[in-house]
């Protein structure tokens, strides 16, 4: 569905189902220069079970109008101006990647607002290889390659995607692709770089939170994702066998079973 | 600093398969099964609705098929891929997923027979037309586009003339008219050529041949570049709208870069059923395996077979993109640095007599209506593969009478030649030599 935050036009999936703003509302925040997409194997279930989704396309990213936030800060502010914009007062956060990075962000900054939260691959911290980010800035689709190659365990590597028939690193590159190397992951790869309040949102966060983590995640290795769920009061950690960074669809089975549990706990739906 | 994801021939062996999610068997397994038992009902739910991945049932999705799926979406640089019985119904599928009813295509006229037939005779009863333009008329493709038209549909070497289309040329227009492009490349494969990287937006094989090699099974597949964006025309409102059969699911605003197989298998599969079995899916495997060595042959054989023709006293004419003196001599150059392929046309001199007589009595080379076998084939196109079409459409193909259609194996070269030698002596005397 096409929306309007801030007096810009946002898209964002609504999982299949026609948004209905009675229904608890989770948020779902991709990561970097990715969009909507990833989330198809969660969305589709929430919002066919008793759920109002919105997997957003962040500015300038997928279909929603640019440019994109330069600030995870202000992305997280970003994020509860759009729970504003569709009139709804308190939603659950999933993120994934730099997308856990703005939930912690905006749950933060407006714990009222926010439910709980469940992190995919979540660190307190991502600092980025320099050779890549600048390559990202200079809009070289090297830098997507790079990214698909390190942001993908095993099954991206050989094969085995849940569903029949789709190539994890195709698909993926091609996400990025579609959108601006260096107008979309440039500017979330430096994003990223700068954040250094991670561990103090972290601090302030009292709602309950997840982070579900693959064990051969080479961008949040599993260490850094139990850091930052020990800087959060109200928080627990899961751990997948054999899955690298792109839980949400390398896993997308076991991660969606994780979230339901998790929602459905604090957040449940009638 | 270089991304570690794995390479062509690394893929070949590789790609869509892991031994620790399968027992540890180091070969891809056969699952031969029709259907798969659900975890419960809410489980079964979400996988009628979309809402997971997984497999319900054979004619839709099977383990070892999608091995397969994923290893030539790998070797072509696809999102995604599915796998059809045969070529041919990737071919028809692909068309009816992107086509209604009262849609029109523009076609490549140098296609296979059977395609021919398609666009020619079966499409027009579903009410989908084809207007059909000679491979080098770039700019008739730009002209033959009409607001109807759904997409641009070739094969980069026409069969079995061997003319070029230009991809990358003939893209630009599709795309500036907001339509894509589908390439069949059951000729290149992905070794000699990727579509995909050249401006096509879907690919489709008959497996059944160099893919495989070794002309044991049928099989076709269509994969998804993921570039073509069908939210960004109004043409393809079965892509882009609600649809009935999923509760209102928009196929390419929840799939984006995969839409296209998304709904290829959700609608075509489930409604036409041209599922490829789980054994011939790993027939074709065994045969991927070895796809590069195997072309390599086939193209070095090819070079040597080109030749000779091209020297003999009994060939009147040999098309072959290799030539120098062929007009898409520059831009095979281009598209096809590995290599043109095994396919050679040529002429042999005598005419419709002759070339009975020279395949009557070559004993090397098989004849049959094949292609892209590991063994050495003849074919006489105007008397078997391309017999169903009339005078003009034969012309159109730019087709004569004296063509022999010839597919080089992976022999030793010396056999085949030796072979033909027996067949061009038979040819010049075709009255003395008796029939086989
Ligand atoms: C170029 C080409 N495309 C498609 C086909 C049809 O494939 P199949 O025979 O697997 O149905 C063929 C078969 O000869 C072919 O040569």
């Amino acid at each position: 569905m096409k929306f309007k935050v801030n007096n810009k036009e946002v898209f964002a999936s609504t999982g299949g189902r026609p948004f209905d703003e009675k229904k608890p509302l989770i948020v779902f925040i991709h990561g970097s220069g990715l969009s909507h997409i990833t989330w198809v194997l969660q969305t589709r279930y929430f919002a066919f079970h008793g759920y109002s989704v919105l997997a957003i396309d962040l500015p300038g990213h997928g279909y929603s109008e640019g440019p994109a936030i330069e600030s995870i800060e202000e992305q997280g502010k970003w994020i509860a101006d759009v729970i504003d914009s569709v009139k709804i007062k308190e939603a659950s956060l999933v993120g994934h990647s730099q997308g856990c990075l703005i939930a912690l962000e905006c749950a933060s900054q407006f714990p009222d607002k926010i439910k709980s939260i469940g992190l995919m691959g979540g660190a307190g911290a991502i600092p980025m290889n320099p050779e890549l980010l600048d390559l990202a800035e200079k809009g070289d689709p090297k830098a997507v390659d790079l990214m698909m190659d390190w942001a993908h365990g095993p099954a991206g590597h050989f094969g085995g995607h849940p569903v029949p028939g789709l190539h994890h690193i195709n698909l993926g590159g091609s996400i990025v692709i579609n959108g601006s190397v260096k107008n979309a992951l440039g500017v979330d790869f430096r994003a990223c770089d700068n954040y250094k309040n991670g561990f103090e949102a972290a601090k302030k966060i009292k709602c309950p939170a997840i982070n579900i983590l693959g064990d051969r995640d080479r961008m949040c290795p599993i260490e850094e994702g139990k850091k930052l769920a020990d800087n959060i009061e109200n928080s627990e950690v899961a751990i997948i066998e054999n899955c690298g960074h792109m839980i949400l669809l390398e896993e997308a089975g076991q991660s969606l079973e994780l979230l339901k549990k998790f929602i459905r706990k604090n957040h449940p739906a009638e | 600093m270089d991304p570690k994801t794995y390479k062509f021939d690394t893929l070949s062996l590789h790609a869509g398969y892991m031994p620790s999610k399968n027992a540890g068997s180091r070969q891809v397994p056969i699952y031969q099964t029709t259907s798969y038992m659900f975890d419960d009902v809410d489980h079964a739910a979400a996988l009628f609705n979309l809402e997971r991945g997984g497999h319900i049932y054979s004619r839709i999705s099977n383990p070892t098929v999608q091995v397969l799926e994923e290893r030539v979406a790998a070797l072509e640089g696809g999102t995604a891929a599915l796998a059809t019985a045969s070529g041919m119904s990737a071919i028809f599928l692909t068309i009816m997923t992107l086509c209604n009813a009262g849609d029109h295509v523009v076609v490549s006229s140098q296609l296979y027979g059977g395609t021919v037939n398609l666009f020619r005779l079966t499409l027009p009863k579903f009410g989908i037309n084809a207007t059909f333009v000679k491979p080098r008329d770039t700019e008739g493709f730009k002209n033959a586009i009409q607001e109807n038209t759904k997409c641009i549909y070739g094969e980069l070497v026409g069969n079995p003339g061997n003319e070029l289309m230009n991809l990358p040329e003939i893209s630009k227009m599709a795309h500036d008219a907001g339509i894509p492009v589908v390439i069949d490349s059951t000729y290149q494969t992905p070794y000699l050529f990727k579509p995909l990287e050249n401006g096509a937006d879907f690919v489709v094989h008959s497996l059944t041949k160099w893919m495989a090699g070794h002309g044991s099974s049928m099989a076709g597949i269509l994969v998804e570049g993921g570039k073509f964006d069908f939210l960004k025309t109004d043409k393809f409102p079965t892509m882009t709208e609600p649809y009935e059969g999923y509760h209102g699911l928009s196929f390419a605003e929840e799939f984006g870069p995969v839409a296209f197989t998304m709904k290829a298998r959700a609608e075509g599969m489930r409604d036409m059923g041209p599922c490829l079995s789980p054994q011939n899916a790993w027939n074709v495997l065994q045969g991927i395996e070895t796809l590069s060595v195997r072309m390599e042959k086939h193209c070095s054989n090819a070079l040597k077979m080109v030749e000779y023709l091209s020297n003999h006293e009994s060939v009147a004419w040999v098309s072959h993109a290799s030539l120098k003196d062929n007009p898409d001599y520059e831009l095979a150059k281009k598209l096809l640095p590995k290599g043109t392929g095994s396919m050679i046309a040529f002429g042999i001199k005598g005419g419709k007599e002759a070339g009975a007589a020279f395949i009557d009595n070559v004993k090397l080379a098989s004849h049959l209506a094949n292609v892209g076998d590991t063994r050495t084939l003849v074919i006489h196109p105007a008397s078997a593969t391309h017999s169903q079409m009339d005078e003009a459409t034969l012309k159109l193909a730019n087709m004569s009478h004296d063509m022999i259609r010839l597919s080089v194996g992976i022999e030793d070269i010396e056999d085949i030649i030796n072979d033909f030698e027996d067949g061009f002596r038979a040819a010049k005397k075709p009255k003395l030599v008796a029939n086989k």
